[in-house]
This record gives structure tokens, sequence and C-alpha cells, in this order.
């Protein structure tokens, strides 16, 4: 047992970190919260005592709806974008590497260490080395003539071709579709399951969404005055394939130490119950990686909504094309001394990224127990 | 587990085409970083320099970003040295001497690791302008110091849990206390988790952009901050921020060579669960 001694010392010595970061994180997140709700910006910014006036959620709704907001918009597009192309593709790219690597009969340890050093590097010097490569007229798009092909045309970061386009305006009738399918599909995998008490309600709901969707109510619900379109910025890919680069060796690592914890008897079980080699891999290994799965989509998924430095020395700040909130943040406070409209920002990408975190940390040290 | 039969050329084959893929950019960046800039054109992206190496990029870049590297260094060893610290004392308590709460405290303090800095940028801001550290080092030593503190704790909790209580008990029988058990006990076997932490805290904040190009005056900023306005500039002589690309990643890749099992346990170890 500790001494009663000992406990105090111990909570002294902890203590200054605990109020360190209770006021770097959490005190200065409700700062953050709370200057979102002001006017605080342009000229009331720089002077000593500023005048600062409560405006309630307008910068929220001036993000979202307003006429200004039309950027920030985009940006969000662009990130849900690049998100979900990133963490696809590097979860894909990964696992590929990781059972290729454990298929290897020799040389394992170089082609890891080839594949993992990008994750060494920063951002900026993967973003300035890409910024090279994905010139419109540079080495990649040149690569096909090295075998005499004509050069690549593709813009891969100035692109301003738009895909996949959809109008802000009309976001609560997708939405209602959106729900509308998924109860669908809910109530499909619920009645399968036999629960023919939870598929009706759903099937119910589903078919509620539907009419709204068709009768074109919710096609009068527009959240702006004007059509305002939005998509998939083709440029994005640029960014893509660098944030790739970097970081598929994360998640090849995440993958293999994952494979090598599979306790070999199970092979040699489902070996014995005649498994084909394929079969090992996608029925007893595959499953056993769900785990690591979810631990890489949330941490590339944080990563990803938080993307800055990459796209900051890919292709600039001010390159609409590729911008991302993270970045409109930085030129709003730091260009236009807009501190509320800044922070509100930064609270919109603090509520995304906790929607991914939250449940992760807390379920980590929950099913962890004590360590 | 190896492949058998003809699978095994295959699997071999595709590695070696793979890992030449994934070399392309240091290729690029080498040979286009050892071009004078007459030579540098995008139809001869991929040929060698014709004219024989050009080691002129690298002392250009170098005499450019020399007070750069150097303000990159000072951050990254004194707040990788602090943070470390800090982490070791906290994990030491967090998992030896729980306290009332501590099991809510731990999921609090990690996820100060996660949160996008841009929620809490303009109050530090504030914060670093109002106690006049803003724009220094120092400033973003202390900044670097307080976000890092999340992880340092968590690995060395995590690697501290793995002491055995017995062993404490015992030691606290010969009548040693808390600083005792951690100064005679703890530390010296504490090489392993110092190294995973120190090479993991050194290349974040060696790595770091957002807060080195928010927080530092032009004679403060880090080398990351230096390569992006080289690189974004107008009219650049791509020779120049591919040295100096190379200039900017060689510690962090020399570490990583040299060191990379611990790189990897520290990469693992943030994924909380991995």
């Amino acid at each position: 047992m500790h001494s009663r001694r000992d406990e105090l010392i111990a909570i002294l010595v902890i203590l200054p970190s605990i109020v360190l970061l209770a006021i770097f994180v959490y005190a200065f997140i409700g700062q953050s919260i709370k200057a979102s709700v002001t006017d605080w910006g342009q000229q009331a910014a720089l002077s000593l005592n500023p005048e600062i006036h409560y405006v309630g959620m307008q910068n929220y709704k001036d993000l979202f709806t307003g006429f200004l907001g039309m950027r920030f918009r985009q940006d969000l597009t662009s990130m849900i974008c690049f998100t979900a192309l990133f963490v696809v593709v590097a979860l894909a790219v990964g696992l590929g590497l990781a059972t290729l690597i454990d298929h290897l009969v020799w040389g394992e340890a170089v082609f890891r260490t080839i594949f993992l050093f990008p994750m060494s590097l920063s951002f900026v010097v993967t973003g300035t080395i890409w910024r090279w490569l994905l010139q419109p007229r540079g080495g990649i798009n040149q690569l096909p003539t090295l075998v005499g092909l004509p050069a690549g045309q593709f813009l891969w970061l100035s692109s301003r071709e738009q895909r996949f386009a959809f109008d802000w305006a009309a976001l609560p009738h997708y939405a209602c579709w959106m729900l509308a399918i998924i109860l669908a599909v809910l109530a499909w995998t619920n009645s399968r399951r036999a629960k023919p008490k939870t598929a009706g309600r759903q099937a119910v709901g589903a078919a509620a969404l539907l009419v709204l969707a068709i009768s074109g109510i919710t096609r009068r619900l527009a959240i702006l005055d004007f059509p305002e379109i939005h998509g998939f910025n083709v440029a994005i890919w640029g960014v893509v394939i660098a944030a790739v680069w970097q970081q598929s060796g994360y998640t090849m690592a995440l993958y293999l130490a994952g494979l090598r914890t599979i306790p070999e008897e199970l092979r040699e079980a489902a070996r014995v119950d005649g498994a084909s080699r394929f079969q090992i891999y996608r029925y007893v290994e595959l499953p056993m990686l769900t785990p690591i799965t979810v631990s890489a989509v949330v941490i590339l998924g944080h990563i990803a909504l938080k993307i800055f430095d990459l796209i900051f020395a890919m292709a600039g700040p001010d390159h609409a094309p590729t911008s991302v909130p993270a970045i409109t943040m930085f030129l709003k406070t730091f260009r236009g001394n807009e501190f509320a409209v800044g922070s509100a920002i930064g609270v919109v990408l603090l509520v995304l990224v906790s929607l991914l975190i939250i449940p992760y940390v807390a379920t980590s040290f929950r099913e962890g127990g004590d360590q | 587990m190896p492949a058998k039969g003809a699978t095994r050329v295959f699997v071999q084959a595709l590695a070696v085409l793979l890992a030449l893929v994934y070399l392309i950019p240091v290729y690029m960046t080498i040979v286009t970083s050892l071009k004078s800039p007459e030579e540098i054109s995008h139809l001869k992206a991929w040929s060698m320099p014709a004219s024989g190496a050009n080691w002129s990029s690298y002392s250009t870049a170098f005499s450019k970003f020399a007070p750069y590297l150097k303000n990159s260094f000072v951050l990254a060893t004194a707040a990788t040295l602090l943070s470390a610290s800090m982490g070791a004392i906290n994990g030491y308590v967090m998992s030896k001497y729980p306290f009332p709460g501590s099991r809510v405290v731990m999921p609090l303090i990690v996820f100060g690791m996660f949160i996008p800095y841009q929620s809490i940028l303009v109050p530090l801001f504030q914060f670093l302008q109002k106690t006049r550290l803003y724009g220094g080092l120092p400033g973003l030593i202390v900044v670097h110091v307080v976000y890092g503190l999340p992880i340092t704790t968590l690995l060395f909790r995590s690697f501290y849990a793995e002491i055995p209580d017995e062993l404490l008990g015992a030691a606290r029988i010969d009548g040693a206390g808390f600083a005792g058990i951690f100064r005679y006990l703890i530390l010296p076997l504490s090489g392993p988790p110092f190294l995973v932490v120190g090479i993991w805290q050194f290349t974040q904040i060696w790595n770091e952009f957002l807060f080195a190009v928010t927080l530092a005056r032009p004679d403060a900023q880090p080398i990351t901050v230096a390569l992006a306005n080289l690189a974004g500039g107008q009219a650049v002589s791509w020779n120049l921020p591919m040295a100096g690309s190379v200039l900017a990643a060689l510690p962090t890749v020399a570490i990583y060579v040299l060191l990379g099992r611990y790189f990897v346990r520290g990469l693992l170890a943030g994924a909380l669960k991995g």
C-alpha cells in the first residue's frame, strides 16, 4: 500500500500537467466557442480593448447558409471528399502492402522500411516534392513518355472540374433521401434477422420519408435563397495521392502487427479442415483485422479532417480548388483578422473530429480497463 | 506466412515493383536537386543531371536554411526533453499512484492530442501575446510541451504499467518513497520508453507546421515554414526546394533509418489499442 504522504506527492506532481491541459485544451476550447458567437473581427481585432458584441449563432448561420460562406461550403465538401477517398485508399493500399509483406520469402525488413519511411517526413516536405511531381507538365504526367506514349494531360492540383455536383440549398432534401435509404436498408436486414417489430417500424419511417422526398415538400425547405452548386473537386486527387504515399505505410504497419498476432494454431486448424490459402486469408485473417481497421479509420479520418500542412505546401493557401476549412480558418484569422469567424470554423472542425474521436477514446479506455 | 511455389516469384516481383513506385519521389527529389537551374525542364524531369552533379543547390539551400534549421533543432530538442520528462512523471503517477478520478482524467488528457488545433488557435494566439511569449522560440516550446503532454503521458503510462507492482512493494519495504522508487527503480528501466517517446516527439515537433506558421515571427520560424515559403514563392527554380526538402527531411529520416524499431513502436502506440 502507498503511504498517505506518497499519494499526496503523486497528486501534487501531476497537478501542473493537468492544470496546463485544462487551460490549453478545455478553457481555450471554451474561449473559442465564446469568440465564435461574437462579431470580433477586422478593426476591432487589432485594438487593445476591442469592442465586441454578442451575435448569437450568426457566424455559423453565415458559414452554412449566408451569401459569403460559399467558399467555406465548398471547403467542407472538399474536406469530406478528401477524407473519404484518403481513408479508403490508404486502408486498401496498407492492407495490400501488409498482405504482400506477410507473404514475402526474403527482404521483409527492407520492403517494410521503404514503404514506411514516408511517415518520417513532414507533410510540408511531402507536399513540396509532390507539388513538383504533379505540375501540369511535371514528372508524373511525363511518366508515359518514358515508354514512348504521349504525356499525360491531367491537371492534378489545378483542375477546375467538379464531379457529383449537388445543390447546397437542397441539402435537407438530400438528407431526407439518404435517411430513407438508410432506414430501408436497416428494415431489410432486421426483417432477415427475424425482428419483424423493429423492421416494421423502420419500414414505416422509410416510407414516410420517401413520401416527403418524392412529394417535393423537402424540396421547398431550401436552406439558401439561391441555388448553389458544390461538388467533388477533381484537383483533390493530387492531394489524396501525396497523402496516401505518406500514410499508407502506417496502415501497413498496423495491419502487419495485426497479422503477426494471429495465433498460428488458428491457421493450422483451418488448414486441417481443408481451407485453401485464400480461404484462410479471407475467413480467418481478415476478420481478425477488423478492430485494426476501426482504429485506422479513426486515426486516418481525424488526420484527414484536420489536413492543412499538406495542402498549404502543395497548392498554397489561396488555391480554391484544393482548399479545406482548416485553410480558410487560417486565412480568415491570420490574414483577415476575422477572429470570430476563424473561431467558428475551428469549432466546426472540433465537432466533426469529436464525432470520430470521443467514441474511440471512450471505448479504448473502457475496454482496456485500467491499462 | 511466406508464399509457396510459383506465387513466391510473383509476390517477390510485385514487392520490388511497388518499392520502386514508392521510391519515385525520392529519386525525383535527388535528381532535381542535383541539376543546375538551366537544366531543369519538364521534358527531362526523369533524366539524370547531364553535366554531372551540381552540388551548389545544397550549399545555397543550406546557407538559406541554416538559421531555420537551427530554430527547429532548438525547438524540437527543448520541447522533446521537457515534454518527455513531464510525461514520464505523469505516466508514473497514472500507472502506479492512481488517485480518485484518475480514470476520468486520463481520457480527458488523451482527448487533447486529437483535437484540431484550429479550435484553440485564437485563444492560444491571444494568450501568447498577453504573456509576451508570442513570436519567439520560448513561446513555441511552451506550446509544443503542453500539447505533447497527452501522448507522452499515455506512452509512459503504458510502459510503466508493465513494471510489476511487486517490485514497487519490495522497494517500499526497503524504505523507498515516491521519489526514491522513481529514481532507483523506475528510471533505470526507462531507457527504451525515453527513446520511443523522444523519437516520437522530436519527429512530430520537427515536422509541425500549423503552430510554426501562425505563432512564430520570421526570425524564429522553424524549417517547415521556411521550406513552404521557398517552394510557394513565385518563379522558383526547383533544384532549391528539392535540396531544401532533403535538408529538412534529413534529421527525421536519419532517426527513422537508425532507430526504426523505436519509431514504429511510438507509431503503433499512438493508435491507443494498437
